[in-house]
């Protein structure tokens, strides 16, 4: 085995071109587990920690851009106001000393389903920059996983950067498990309003292949959203209306049964957990919270 | 590999190390400090809690290399002049020490929390803790040990 240490990001793309199965290594939360247990034996790893780009975040044009290698407690710390879902769901991964360490850059190579970062980066329709020695493209998050810990990069690319509009309106983020930290989803969902462009954003996490977006839920609150003027009026939402937004959230998911739950039983709660979501977003929009 | 670190304040240096090695086996294995537990090596039980570059970590997340050139601090490092460090003084008169296997890493995740807030609530104490199990505790002595250290530094 071999570890290459790149000290810039020209580096990192360099060795990741010559080694293009090196397995790149950010805070270790999910590789070193493999490496622990024997289930892994990479000839090259990439560890990214000394690259300084990666570890950075920025304002470029009226978003965030969010270097791979920034870390949960400083998404916590820094940005919760412009990434208000996410760094919610920050929050709930692991323990302090997994936030010191994970990457939401790290939960994206990983693309595991249940990986806590991903819905609200759909929700918020995030775009994943990657980079190769020879160029850079940008992909929707919802296209970047494509199965079960499967993603779209190519063996000479790397994750650079996660791009998100800054917040325009509340986002929320609620997760199921069996204890309050240290837990891998059993379900989880994100929403994010958008107020000005009268628009509502969904994410799904650990009930299908890959992250999944509430197509049907989205569209049907943003009708009744518009039909009965609440975004001016910012009136109460009907029961009925909360309680259907859950039903088609619920079945947007593609569940399975596994050894943290049942298919029926993420289901249920994806219906509870988006109307609960849904209810404490439009308690702040109403400014009732 | 070939490895230097500093640890405890001191220049370490490790040769032989295998690549894929975590920082827990390094401390443990080749540089005598048993202190830091290996217990689920997957990052759930904080028993290896330890300084990285002054942040919270579980060393056995660390790949070794990962630590080369850098400033690790071990509950090993906590005491001073054969002293038990205050902190461990206070698991200690609260009976928050069974058979010992968590201690090291609650006492480091403790030490931690404590030097970002002197006075932290219960709910600070357990959300601070909440990556450290205890097989024996229940916990309740444990947070009487934590309040207590509050207490102490509130009178400082």
């Amino acid at each position: 085995m071999e570890v290459l240490q790149p000290t810039s990001w020209g580096e990192a793309l360099a060795a990741k071109e010559e080694h293009p199965g090196a397995v790149p290594l950010a805070g270790g939360t999910d590789l070193l587990v493999e490496l622990n247990f024997d289930r892994r034996r990479p000839e090259t790893i990439i560890d990214l920690t000394r690259v300084a780009e990666l570890n950075e975040w920025s304002h470029v044009n009226g978003g965030v851009r969010l270097g791979a290698g920034v870390d949960y407690t400083r998404v916590i710390a820094e940005l919760a106001s412009e990434l208000p879902g996410l760094a919610i769901a920050s929050r709930t991964v692991g323990s302090p000393q997994i936030r010191n360490r994970g990457t939401v850059g790290g939960n994206l190579g990983t693309s595991s389903p249940a990986g806590d970062a991903l819905p609200p980066l759909v929700a918020s329709g995030a775009r994943i920059e990657l980079a190769a020695t020879s160029g850079t493209r940008v992909v929707p998050v919802e296209e970047f996983c494509i199965a079960p810990k499967r993603n779209v990069l190519a063996p000479d690319e790397l994750i650079a950067a996660i791009h998100m509009p800054v917040a325009t309106g509340p986002q929320q983020f609620s997760k199921i498990g069996t204890r309050n930290a240290m837990v891998i989803a059993v379900a989880s969902f994100a929403l994010t309003l958008d107020p000005p462009a009268r628009s509502v954003g969904t994410g799904i996490g650990s009930a299908g292949p890959v992250p999944l977006r509430a197509t049907e839920a989205e569209r049907f609150l943003e009708g009744v959203l518009d039909e009965e003027g609440l975004w001016d009026s910012r009136g109460q939402l009907s029961e009925g209306a909360v309680a259907r937004f859950g039903q088609l959230a619920s079945e947007a998911s593609r569940p399975i049964d596994d050894v943290r739950g049942s298919a029926a039983y993420r289901r249920h709660s994806l219906g509870v957990m988006a109307g609960r979501t849904l209810a404490w977003a439009w308690d702040e929009y109403r400014g009732t919270l | 590999m070939h490895l230097q670190l500093t640890v405890n304040g001191n220049p370490r240096e490790v040769d032989g190390a295998w690549e894929g090695e975590s920082l827990l086996y390094v401390l443990r294995e080749r540089l005598g400090l048993p202190g830091s537990k290996n217990a689920c090596e997957q990052g759930e039980c904080g028993s290896c809690s330890v300084y990285l570059d002054g942040v919270l970590v579980c060393s056995c997340l660390v790949l070794a290399a990962q630590a080369a050139g850098r400033d690790v601090v071990t509950v090993e490092g906590l005491a001073e002049n054969g002293e038990l460090h205050p902190i461990q003084k206070d698991f200690v008169e609260a009976g928050a020490v069974q058979c010992g296997f968590c201690t090291p890493g609650l006492i480091v995740a403790t030490h931690e929390l404590l030097a970002r807030n002197p006075r932290p609530t219960d709910p600070e104490i357990r959300e601070a803790l909440a990556g450290n199990l205890c097989r024996c505790t229940g916990y309740e002595k444990i947070l009487d040990a934590v309040r207590a250290a509050a207490v102490r530094n509130s009178r400082a």
